[in-house]
């Protein structure tokens, strides 16, 4: 006979309320195997748990059920108080009156029956629990951060420093993401770049980063602490151990007319070239799609050129595999394209830009030198019109979110506008203005009252080009809705701040990965509030704009946090889980290997059992806990009913429903029958 | 099917029968010369227009199922429409009541009919340049209209709602664009397309309706255009008989004709001039086109 003992919770009021709490362990008494059934008003204090705990000792219990709050709240309170007083903590079952019944009742009579159903229940679930032991697997101290731009670059680098090994995988050529592109930024005005590139220098130096650049993940599999990562090296037709980075061959190469990815379409690169002049590393690769060689089969000026012959037109994208204990995934943004706004004539009109695109054309690297012109025609612009919640906001268009960056880089846009070109008139239309980060009000009404940027509250309608005295105008026909007035302004340039969107493949990733993600293809996080830079998967973090829009300071902010996660996890050199996971009775397999088959996670292998003399009598399933993740699949799939989930038995599982409506007990009524 | 031998179901509209007859005379006139029946429809009535759907939902889908039930007992599945209120409101309904079964069931009550389905309506924009195509239309122009300079109009319901006018551009569509083009003519591009002329508020709200006929003439002016193309019987009349009122209230000083492309089409592949009804529109057109209704 079991000696099951009981302890059951006021809460205060939050149970007894509702619940005849004396009447639960007057009933519970009754049960047989519970040799001791008692309430008391806070079963978490210290004098409540030492109850259980000397109950425990002094009653010899071999089982434990504490009626109470969820089990997500104090279950491992009490199971730690179980295992003080020398019992094994998975012999403590939580039977959870309070979230399941006392909150969300009002009947006390019906209340309480419904709370000695569900302690009942759990009394009978508890007869049959194991003495289960954490599982312990190792820690690869070694983390994996994906995508190179101010989250990436942030979380490899407090990784490292923190003393562990990271491996930073960029897709593009080089790492530095959107802030390299940008002029200066809000709310000090500094300049990106100067910020930013000591960090990426410090990246390529660091003795514990290694960076695969041009590379991409290709698969990831392996749970927390023991990820198998595999990582696809494009191919990018140039030895970087032997290139010295002079830039002879870029600059000989004849394609000379392909739209810059890094001036956001406004300036020309080569086939063969470096993003950026401060690129990390600063080595380039060649651009197959336009390359001459490889479109038209000649040229090979590039290797001709290069004095150290680092040039390979015959590499291979070459796959590497990595060993890793945690991810961190800050792949970023991007923001929807002008075309996505033909009623701005966006892609029509190649003055209407986006607000990335204006960046390059006030960046002092960017392809007009820092110097404000139009692209079309060269033209200093004399108005210029800026339109927030270009999609944000707006369901018509798809996007239900704010973008967050918007309101101050248009900010800081018709600033900069100001500053470079005097006398010229800003317009910013704007749905309605959320500055709120530290000096961020403040640098909103600077825009407003010191550089005069002139704020119209309502949105832009269309957007069309007219040729007035000979030069092509933007006309641009919108509401003022403080003064309910339609209004038209001529503009020479338009800058949509168009809306910001996970980077293309954040899905995809997603899925090799294993996370959850958002409608819009945001990453998820664990738990908005409390766990902000972890996912759901354990031993994967994010940061940055792949979880949400966010500026530099937020996603820096979210780098350290998840680094600091990371190193929580690498603090310890293996890791305690729980012991929920797949068992097989070796007596029943037969050795189908179904289990095999479904088994998500490899967890399975194939075990022979041999007689005394050595000859194999059968091959039957066996699982590797470090791998099983307690899906139950096999559990399941199984014909001969050999697996079983521990801490979740069938036999624990079918008593338990017993127990909500029976009086006796499963032995009782088995032997009945 | 052989575009030679192909037969729409016609539904002209009530406008057609009125004030519009020059744009249902040149459209049966262009269709004839490309060898296109269009049977219109026996005891077709009206769709309804704006008035219905502005006073009675269930009037304003009543109507047109009453004539899309015509369209399935005459034995086609397709209906050509010229108007594009007619093509609007009819192509609406066949998609309303494809999944509004509450709806069907109150259409069905009053019409004291089933409501078929599987009619779909087409705007003969839409059969022009996707059925018969530009290289037929281009082979059938003997006077091309040279150097004429046209801006297309397509005002609002040819494009909007996106879910319902599928078959052009909704910011700058081009259709008709292309069409002038195969006729000769230059097609100018101009900001004003979509915009709206003011529809029906030109009886109740007639000083908004200048505004708007205002806007669109000069742009149309300073886009050098000599002539608007338009494919919907209110834009036309608001363009050509409020331009009237504009000039007595001395607003603009210029005249621009305002021709149904199908009018400009048949004048291209040789049709007499009288045929077309020229007379028909406020602002004259001898003026302007005189050169190609001589040639």
């Amino acid at each position: 006979m079991a000696r099951i003992g009981v302890f059951i919770c006021w809460c205060g009021e939050n149970i007894s309320r509702t619940v005849d709490v004396v009447k639960v362990a007057e009933a519970m008494a009754g049960v047989p195997g519970v040799v001791t059934s008692v309430e008391y008003k806070y079963m978490c204090s210290d004098p409540g748990q030492k109850i259980m705990k000397e109950s425990i000792k002094n009653d010899a219990l071999d089982g434990v059920v504490v009626a109470l709050c969820s089990p997500l709240m104090h279950e491992k309170t009490f199971r730690t108080a179980a295992e003080e007083a020398g019992l094994n903590p998975f012999l403590l079952e939580v039977a959870n009156i309070r979230e399941h019944c006392s909150w969300v009742h009002e009947n006390k009579e019906e209340a309480t029956k419904k709370a000695i159903a569900i302690t009942r229940s759990t009394v009978e679930r508890v007869r049959y629990n194991l003495q289960l032991k954490n599982i312990t697997v190792p820690i690869t101290a070694r983390a994996m951060v994906v995508g190179g731009g101010i989250a990436g670059i942030q979380a490899a680098l407090d990784i490292a420093n923190g003393g562990h090994e990271v491996v930073l995988v960029e897709r593009t050529p080089s790492i530095g993401g959107h802030m390299a592109g940008l002029s200066e930024t809000f709310p000090t005005l500094d300049c990106s770049q100067c910020i930013l590139t000591p960090r990426m220098v410090e990246v390529a130096r660091h003795p514990k980063i290694k960076l695969y650049s041009y590379a991409e993940v290709e698969s990831v599999s392996g749970f927390v602490g023991n990820f198998e990562v595999k990582i696809r090296k494009k191919a990018r037709s140039v030895d970087t151990s032997s290139c010295t980075g002079c830039g002879i061959c870029q600059e000989k190469c004849p394609q000379k007319n392909i739209a810059s990815e890094f001036e956001e379409g406004l300036g020309k690169r080569k086939a063969i070239y470096v993003p950026f002049p401060q690129a990390v590393p600063n080595k380039p690769v060649i651009d197959r799609k336009h390359c001459l060689y490889f479109t038209k089969g000649k040229c090979k000026i590039c290797e001709k050129v290069c004095g150290p012959k680092a040039i390979r037109y015959e590499q291979e994208d070459e796959i590497v595999e990595e060993r890793i204990g945690a991810i961190v995934l800050a792949t970023g943004y991007e923001t929807l394209p002008a075309t996505f706004f033909p009623e701005y004539g966006g892609g029509r009109y190649p003055d209407v830009i986006t607000g990335l695109q204006f960046e390059r054309l006030a960046s002092a690297s960017g392809p007009t030198s820092g110097e404000l012109k139009r692209p079309s025609d060269g033209r200093r612009p004399e108005t210029v019109v800026f339109l927030s919640c270009a999609g944000s906001r707006d369901l018509a268009k798809g996007i239900s979110y704010c973008s967050k960056i918007c309101c101050m880089y248009v900010a800081k846009h018709a600033m900069l506008y100001q500053h470079k070109v005097h006398g010229g008139k800003a317009y910013v239309f704007y749905m309605d203005v959320r500055a709120s980060g530290k000096n961020y009000d403040e640098f909103v009404r600077r825009a407003i009252e010191q550089d005069k940027a002139i704020y119209v509250r309502g949105r832009v309608a269309r957007v069309y080009e007219k040729e007035i005295e000979g030069v092509k105008k933007l006309v641009v026909k919108g509401a003022d809705t403080l003064l309910g007035e339609q209004v038209e302004i001529v503009a020479d340039m338009v800058v949509l701040a168009s809306a910001v969107k996970p980077s293309v493949g954040a899905a995809a990733l997603a899925q090799k990965v294993g996370t959850p993600y958002d409608q819009h293809h945001f990453y998820s996080e664990a738990h908005p509030k409390l766990r902000p830079v972890e996912s759901n998967t354990a031993g994967i973090f994010l940061a940055g704009a792949a979880q949400a829009p966010k500026d530099i300071p937020e996603s820096v902010a979210d780098a350290s946090a998840a680094a600091s996660k990371v190193q929580i996890l690498f603090s310890r050199k293996e890791m305690e889980r729980d012991p929920y996971v797949s068992m097989v009775n070796s007596d029943r397999c037969f050795g189908c290997f179904s289990c095999e088959a479904v088994c998500p996670y490899r967890a399975i292998s194939r075990k022979e059992i041999k007689n005394r003399s050595g000859e194999v009598l059968k091959v039957v399933a066996e699982v590797n806990a470090g791998l099983c993740q307690g899906c139950g699949g096999c559990i399941a799939i199984c014909r001969a009913k050999a697996c079983d989930l521990a801490g979740y038995t069938d036999q624990q599982i079918f008593s338990a429903i017993r127990g909500f409506n029976t009086t006796s007990t499963y032995e009782e009524e088995v032997v009945k029958k | 099917m052989d575009i030679e031998k192909r037969e729409y179901a016609y539904y002209p509209g009530c406008s057609l029968e009125g004030m519009a007859k020059e744009f249902d005379i040149a459209t049966k006139e262009v269709f004839t010369r490309l060898g296109i029946k269009l049977s219109e429809l026996a005891d077709w009535s009206c769709c309804g227009a704006t008035a219905a759907h502005y006073k009675d939902r269930l009037l304003a889908y009543a109507l047109p199922a009453r004539n899309l039930n015509l369209v399935g007992k005459s034995g086609k599945s397709e209906v050509a429409i010229s108007c594009a209120a007619c093509f609007s409101r009819l192509k609406t309904t066949t998609m309303q009541l494809e999944h509004d079964s509450k709806l069907k069931a109150e259409v069905e009550l009053v019409l004291e009919e089933k409501y078929e389905g599987g009619v779909k309506p087409l705007h003969i924009l839409e059969i022009l340049m996707q059925s018969v195509g530009t290289a037929r239309l281009q082979a059938l122009v003997t006077k091309p209209l040279k150097s004429l300079r046209v801006v297309s109009y397509y005002g609002c319901l040819l494009v909007r709602p996106p879910e319902v006018a599928t078959f052009d551009d909704l910011e700058n569509p081009t259709s008709m664009d292309k069409i002038m083009e195969c006729m000769g003519a230059v097609a100018v591009d101009w900001p004003m397309k979509t915009e709206c002329c003011g529809a029906s508020l030109t009886l109740s709200k007639s000083d908004w309706v200048l505004n708007l006929v205002e806007k669109l003439l000069r742009e149309a002016k300073d886009a050098k255009a000599q002539v608007i193309a338009v494919a919907c019987p209110l834009c036309q009349a608001n363009l050509d008989m409020r331009q009237i009122d504009l000039q007595n209230q001395k607003r603009i000083d210029f005249k621009m004709p305002v021709l149904y492309f199908t009018q400009l089409m048949a004048l291209a592949m040789g049709a007499q001039k009288e045929k077309l009804s020229f007379h028909r529109h406020l602002v004259e057109v001898q003026s302007t086109l005189g050169a190609y209704l001589n040639q």
